[in-house]
């Protein structure tokens, strides 16, 4: 019996189209736009001007703050503007332009790939470079890395969790990644463990990855203290309560973080790009981003510059297909419809989704007939169709003792709903106005 | 057998009785002393509970009135001079007098005008879909034209009209609660001065991107061009963030400023119509403001 | 919803085998004045845009029939049915907010004004194409109260009813719907295949039964009957897996399941044992339902990561 957490979830169909597609390095683009605020936490400002000549990874915007990071540049060549550009928040952002030059690297980066094992830096050095890289959650949620590994005094941390779940359908990336850098990445996994000062890490892979199972399974007997374990395939997996609840059976209590059970989860592409900043001091510039659909003509798993519009990736993968009738930024259950082709790949950018007009149009609204399906299936234990209910009508401090703050917005809830009720939606928006509630109250 | 009915109402009327004089010592033991004046105050506002006055429903705002001293910070907006007046009146105090407003919808992004430019199919909501994203077209201040506002108002004084997606307000039942105002992400209602004949001049917009861009993604988006700046007599129009913006207080209601603007973004409700000038061919915005007066 | 009415197909086609006619009638009474009703209800005393395609009036429809012994005259059904959908229904605002099931509504009232008629079964006889015409007899449930009340011995009883078997198949007086244990068994069977419904409630109410029954059998088998006899007769399997299980009107939680189907057991053996009727189940439920809101408000699902308080 495979492990799995334990509450609600969901199984849709996979369709991951592009997982037997390596990783291709994508053309460079003409143009890059970089938005400044691509991770949770304060924008980073700019310290570069119009004008001003970049090389790949010098750093064009600085961190505001603990919770924040630095960003650099994916490409040489000339800043054209610093300017509000549509990104993938649906709104204008600040970002960094940069008109692309030939690929002049910064020297310091180490472009050789041979495989660097040990591990020379001490763990205040790991995180300090791992600050200066820039590198923040690259499964989606894009938190500063560095702030995950500074454990606050009194707190102890023994064991680390690597999320190599992907249990969003069709996305691919993170899979990929496990077959294609497992050696790089296993490094990564010890450079974090030595950061923590922790003996074992856990690696935790949905079982419809078995090619990469048992890649890594023969791997880890050369790295001490990482095991790999596979896991029943459910949605939302992925999510870091339930991967801990999973793999080692503790549950994060309700406003908690990770830490207070003594676990931390990194990301597989993290875990990489902790390699890559450490042992060959390259910062996080680009990233690999899925392209896939059902109509796509070549479903694939691209190496992306950070700022490359999503038309280029669409371009490479065999244009836009005719029946398009929507474009997902991420999965199809967290993913969120994008209103323009134009916008960049950003750190926290695992894939794009084109999906077909008949697949795309939300189910018609009736009224809820109470069938519990959304109560079955939310992995949080929490009641949708009350929550929902609740934001509709603004009682907001129902909605707190109602445990909306719980919510990890997965989906499950909406995607189940027979109803087509559009759940997530209303409880987001009430678990928005319970935030400012909470805020001001402090 | 009419024995079994006199003895039923005997005995029901017994029964009521006792309740009767339990009732009456229990409501003289748990009296709570409330100033009588709350009740008078109560009775001259509007009962129609809408908070518009910042205080939950009519009942708390006739408390707040009778425990402030000073009530010239409080306002009934529904009610308006009359009621306060009034309520000054019962309590001996002093109130001024306040101008009526009404609310103004400050976009005219209808479809003609605006091109949709994706299709949103969500909960609709403007709220969502403000925090999803800029909105189906390309200027992300506009109105999402999903009806926040009109589910709000208490007083159906705003409706949807289908041909422009944008919403109504009927001023005769605006009472300016500014439930709408509040309901409104993007901050596209204001309340203004409500001047005679309920003449209107404002730009009716909230576009704040450059000139450039506001008038690629809307046809009658300002632009800032400061056109209406320069004839304004009276200093009324500023601009910030490449939106002009009108002082409902300052503005004397010329009508210049509606003839200079480039976009047709100011506009003129409740005028009489002009003299058309033969040099000027705008019988197009003359045909616009025509539609809006009748809607008005 | 089209679910449910599959998951139904099973009882129908044995009720048809041994009531015939009637079966179809019934039915088709039932189905088509349900559908009727909440269209004309919808059209023009709600004003609203009809939904009758949602299948939830046809589902009332058939379990109402269900509920019924085939011989009932068609004007019974027709005002059965106005009552389910009317009352029951459309008077608290349509489908997702009746708090009672508008099937047991229906039944219920029914039972209440025409008990005659009500509880006039024909006897099986395999498919005749008379309708009202057909031999009336009592339930074993009947018998049974009847028996124990006079003073018998329930195995003197025994014998003058249906062995447990043919209960099983079916082969007994009854409402069409509540005959066949098998039938139903399969149509439960159907609804956890496609993840209709879950366990919890039709098992937590047969369990309940099951055990309380047995309690009473083991304390005196004389004057008790066993706990099989109690679950293949009567509408006890009919209601746990189609009428507990329905959505609108069961609580939401597993926890809340769980007290929700025991309630119902336990007040079903009550009425049983205890009552005037031979039959509780549809009572059962209908006070239960009531109960749902309450179930909701206070037994919560665990949730993920919840402190104590305490």
């Amino acid at each position: 019996m495979l492990k799995t957490f334990p509450k609600g979830g969901v199984h849709p169909a996979e369709d991951k189209y592009s997982a037997n597609n390596a990783i291709e390095t994508l053309p460079l683009p003409k143009t890059v736009s970089i938005p400044i605020a691509q991770h949770i936490g304060a924008p980073s400002k700019p310290v570069v001007n119009k004008g001003d000549k970049v090389k790949v990874g010098d750093k064009i915007a600085e961190s505001a703050g603990f919770v924040s990071a630095n960003i650099h540049s994916s490409v040489s060549g000339i800043v054209v503007k610093v300017d509000n550009v549509m990104d993938s928040t649906g709104y204008k952002r600040p970002c960094v332009v940069i008109d692309v030059e030939g690929d002049e690297w910064n020297e310091s980066i180490d472009r050789s790939t041979d495989l660097k094992k040990e591990i020379s830096l001490t763990d205040k050095e790991i995180i300090n470079k791992i600050n200066e890289s820039g590198i923040v959650g690259l499964g989606g949620a894009t938190f500063p890395s560095h702030v995950k590994l500074s454990v606050p005094a009194g707190k102890r941390i023994d064991v680390l969790i690597i999320n190599g779940v992907e249990c969003e359908p069709y996305l691919t990336s993170d899979h990929r990644l496990m077959l294609e850098k497992a050696e790089e990445m296993l490094v990564g996994i010890q450079i974090l463990m030595k950061a923590l000062g922790v003996n074992s890490a856990l690696i935790g892979i949905e079982n419809n990855k078995p090619d990469a199972i048992s890649h890594l399974d023969t791997l880890v007997k050369d790295y001490p203290g990482i095991k790999v374990h596979a896991l029943k395939v459910q949605y939302p997996q992925g999510g870091e309560k339930q991967l801990i609840k999973a793999l080692i059976n503790r549950e994060v209590p309700s406003g908690a973080l990770p830490l207070d059970v003594g676990a931390v989860v990194h990301n597989v592409g993290t875990a990489l790009a902790v390699y890559e900043a450490v042992q060959k001091n390259k910062p996080l510039f680009e990233r690999v981003v899925t392209l896939t659909g059902k109509s796509v003509t070549k479903p694939s798993n691209f190496m992306v510059r950070i700022g490359t519009p999503v038309t280029d990736l669409v371009e490479a993968a065999g244009g836009l297909p005719e029946d398009t009738g929507k474009i997902i930024n991420g999965g199809p259950m967290m993913g969120k419809a994008v209103n323009s082709l134009e916008i960049p790949v950003v750190k926290g950018t695992s894939g794009i989704l084109i999906m077909p007009a008949d697949l795309s149009k939300r189910k018609k609204e009736s009224d809820c007939i109470r069938c519990a399906k959304c109560v079955s299936v939310c992995p949080q234990g929490l009641e949708p169709y009350l929550l929902n209910k609740l934001a509709l009508l603004e009682k907001n401090d129902k909605l707190e003792t109602g445990g909306v703050m719980d919510c990890i917005e997965c989906g499950s809830c909406s995607y189940t709903c027979p109803a087509g009720l559009p759940l997530l939606d209303y409880i987001r928006l009430g678990k928005s106005r319970v935030s400012q509630i909470i805020r001001s109250r402090k | 057998m009419s024995s079994i009915i006199l003895f039923t109402i005997i005995s029901l009327s017994a029964i009521g009785a006792i309740a009767a004089i339990i009732l009456y010592f229990a409501a003289q033991k748990f009296k709570v002393f409330e100033d009588p004046r709350i009740d008078q105050v109560e009775e001259n506002l509007p009962a129609a509970n809408c908070g518009g006055c910042g205080y939950p429903g009519c009942r708390g705002f006739a408390e707040a009135l009778v425990k402030s001293d000073d009530i010239s910070d409080l306002y009934c907006p529904v009610g308006g001079n009359d009621t306060m007046s009034k309520v000054a009146e019962i309590l001996g105090k002093a109130v001024e007098a306040k101008d009526p407003l009404v609310a103004v919808i400050r976009c005219s992004g209808s479809p003609e005008h605006r091109k949709r430019e994706n299709s949103y199919d969500g909960a609709s909501t403007c709220v969502i879909v403000s925090a999803l994203y800029s909105g189906e077209t390309a200027c992300q201040y506009g109105c999402h034209g999903l009806g926040d506002c009109v589910d709000v108002c208490d007083f159906e004084a705003i409706y949807m009209d289908k041909e422009t997606d944008l919403p109504v307000v009927i001023d005769d039942n605006c009472t300016a609660c500014g439930a709408c105002v509040k309901a409104c992400p993007n901050d596209i209602i204001e309340l203004r001065k409500k001047n005679k004949k309920d003449r209107k001049i404002f730009v009716s917009c909230v576009n704040m991107d450059k000139g450039g861009i506001a008038k690629k993604a809307c046809d009658v988006a300002c632009i800032g061009c400061k056109a209406c700046v320069k004839v304004c007599a009276y200093d009324a129009i500023i601009v910030e963030n490449f939106l002009a913006y009108i002082d409902p207080v300052k503005c004397k209601l010329c009508r210049k400023c509606v003839e200079v603007c480039p976009t047709n973004s100011i506009l003129e409700i409740n005028f009489p119509p002009r003299k058309v000038k033969p040099a000027q061919p705008e019988g197009e915005k003359e045909n616009d403001n025509n539609i809006i007066n009748q809607e008005g | 919803m089209f679910d449910v009415v599959i998951a139904m197909l099973p009882v129908l086609a044995i009720s048809i085998y041994f009531f015939g006619m009637g079966a179809i009638i019934v039915t088709l009474t039932a189905v088509v004045s349900c559908l009727a009703f909440e269209w004309l209800i919808q059209k023009y005393m709600l004003k609203q845009e009809p939904s009758i395609t949602d299948g939830s009036a046809l589902v009332t429809g058939i379990l109402l029939a269900f509920n019924m012994p085939t011989n009932l005259p068609i004007g019974i059904i027709i005002i059965g049915s106005l009552v389910a959908i009317g009352v029951g229904k459309m008077s608290f605002g349509g489908l997702g907010n009746n708090p009672f099931n508008p099937a047991l509504v229906g039944r219920v009232f029914l039972l209440i004004s025409f008990p005659v008629q009500m509880t006039s079964w024909p006897v099986p006889t395999g498919f005749s194409n008379s309708y009202t015409d057909a031999v009336t007899g009592a339930t074993p449930l009947g018998v049974m109260k009847e028996g124990i009340g006079a003073g018998e011995s329930v195995s003197a009883i025994m014998d003058k009813i249906p062995s447990h078997m043919e209960m099983f198949y079916g082969h007994m007086g009854g409402s069409m719907g509540e005959i066949a244990a098998v039938a139903l068994l399969l149509g439960f069977a159907y609804l956890l295949i496609r993840k209709v419904i879950t366990w919890h409630i039709p098992i937590s109410i047969i369990a309940t039964i099951a055990i309380f029954t047995g309690i009473l059998w083991m304390v005196n088998p004389e004057a008790n009957a066993d706990p099989l006899f109690h679950l293949l007769t009567g509408g006890i399997l009919l209601g746990a897996i189609f009428m507990a299980t329905d959505y609108v009107t069961s609580p939401m939680s597993i926890k809340g399941m769980w007290v929700y189907g025991i309630g119902i057991g336990v007040i079903t053996v009550l009425i049983r044992v205890f009552g005037a009727y031979p039959e509780g189940v549809s009572f059962a439920i209908l006070i239960m339902n009531a109960f749902v809101p309450l179930i909701n408000m206070y037994i919560k699902p665990k949730r993920f990561g919840e402190i104590k308080n305490d």
